[in-house]
């Protein structure tokens, strides 16, 4: 009974974020704001949607169906894709956004527009000095 | 026996309501960034939904492929990323 | 080949998370031809991708270094990502912005270590990772409430946008 009432609490919260993000989406001015919006509110509305079915599943477990043990780990796999692959994206977007050339409106200050932009040096030093370093314990 | 319009059905209803919200913005968008966020918050929310959906109707199938949408709708965004810089892949 | 047992062994894990409810042979979870498929799949993944997996070192071997994880996961960063969200909520609702870019330079080294940090930013109140400068490890943060306390030095200080993460993530990571 206090597991169904955890369990809708759950989908109420994860779908007030959801729409939240919705509307974020449409009243924020430039691309970086709408970006926190879409980025941050989805993945908390989806933690609480997907950890109510992962208590659906605990529940169907509980009473003896060995499906619920299925239904709990792949639900678990999906909200950690979801956790690993929703902050790289909002920041390749980001990015992309800033090189090409779209600027953040009403911004009170923009450092990045003053880096310096010479090829980076650093990855391939790294991937080599890791390579022979591993041919070397070999 | 499952009926149609249990509970989850109305969560899959709120979702969608969401996923049209992104499409104004894919729609409406002034810039190409902007419908690119737009794009990929509608992927976040149909895996979201696709989870409910397997939930609903105890099908463990919907969920893989979640797992798989949600990882194939990550490598289409960074590309699109990568396209827009305009750098060397 | 410490690369190539770890690389497989993970791989074996997850197949075996994949695959239960297949057969009540094994535990009652697995079959046994279940198992079978799942090692040889996982030693070809392993002779693939032991290069790609274990890039620098076998820092991460160490169990105390995932507990640690485990805690900031559940603790510091969920009240974090809490808060952030309620803070999304109060400025979707009220409209009130004063967004900026400012830059960064938390001093870490490894590459997981930048790559946890930036991802805990991005997730948590008010700000988002938009670059980074790979000579130095400085990051740029979109800032949507530009405090002007702040921005007298520069770089900006870690405790206005992430508060003690550096000192978290440098705990796992390094």
């Amino acid at each position: 009974m206090i597991f169904d009432i955890i369990i809708y609490v759950f989908l109420g919260i994860g779908v007030f974020f959801n729409v939240l993000a919705g509307v974020g989406l449409l009243r924020f001015p430039d691309v970086y704001t709408r970006l926190h919006a879409g980025t941050k509110c989805t993945t908390f509305g989806s933690i609480f949607i997907i950890g109510s079915v992962i208590l659906i599943g605990f529940k169907n477990w509980w009473s003896g169906d060995l499906n619920g043990s299925v239904l709990v780990i792949h639900s678990a796999f999906a909200l950690i894709a979801i956790l690993l692959t929703n902050p790289v994206s909002a920041h390749a977007i980001a990015r992309a956004a800033h090189k090409s050339g779209v600027m953040p409106a009403q911004a009170v200050i923009d450092e990045l527009q003053d880096k310096p932009t010479e090829k980076s040096t650093r990855k391939k030093t790294s991937s080599k000095t890791a390579f022979s370093k591993k041919e070397g314990e070999q | 026996m499952i009926e149609f319009f249990n509970e989850y059905m109305i969560v899959l209803i709120a979702v969608l309501l969401c996923v049209i919200m992104a499409i104004v913005r894919v729609i409406f968008g002034p810039t190409i960034p902007d419908r690119v966020v737009g794009v990929d918050t509608i992927n976040t929310i149909v895996i979201v939904g696709m989870v409910i959906y397997g939930a609903a109707y105890e099908e463990v199938i919907y969920i893989d492929v979640a797992i798989v949408y949600a990882l194939l709708s990550f490598i289409s965004t960074l590309f699109i990323a990568k396209y827009l810089e305009g750098g060397e892949f | 080949m410490l690369a190539f047992i770890i690389t497989t062994l993970l791989c074996f894990v997850i197949y075996l998370l994949f695959t239960t409810g297949s057969g009540t042979e094994v535990l009652g979870l697995w079959s046994w031809i279940e198992i079978a498929f799942g090692a040889l799949l996982s030693i070809v993944v392993g002779i693939a991708a032991r290069k790609i997996f274990v890039k620098d070192s076998f820092r991460m071997l160490n169990p105390v270094r995932w507990f640690t994880f485990l805690v900031y996961m559940i603790g510091p960063f969920f009240i974090a990502l809490t808060k952030a969200n309620l803070d999304v909520a109060y400025r979707v609702i009220t409209g009130k912005i004063k967004p900026g870019i400012v830059k960064i330079s938390p001093g870490l080294k490894t590459d997981f270590g930048i790559t946890l940090l930036a991802n805990s930013i991005t997730l948590t109140p008010g700000t988002l990772s938009v670059d980074i400068d790979e000579n130095t490890n400085d990051l740029y943060i979109h800032w949507i409430n530009v405090d002007e306390k702040a921005l007298e030095k520069k770089p900006v200080d870690c405790k206005y946008i992430c508060g003690n993460f550096p000192k978290w993530v440098r705990r796992i990571a390094e």
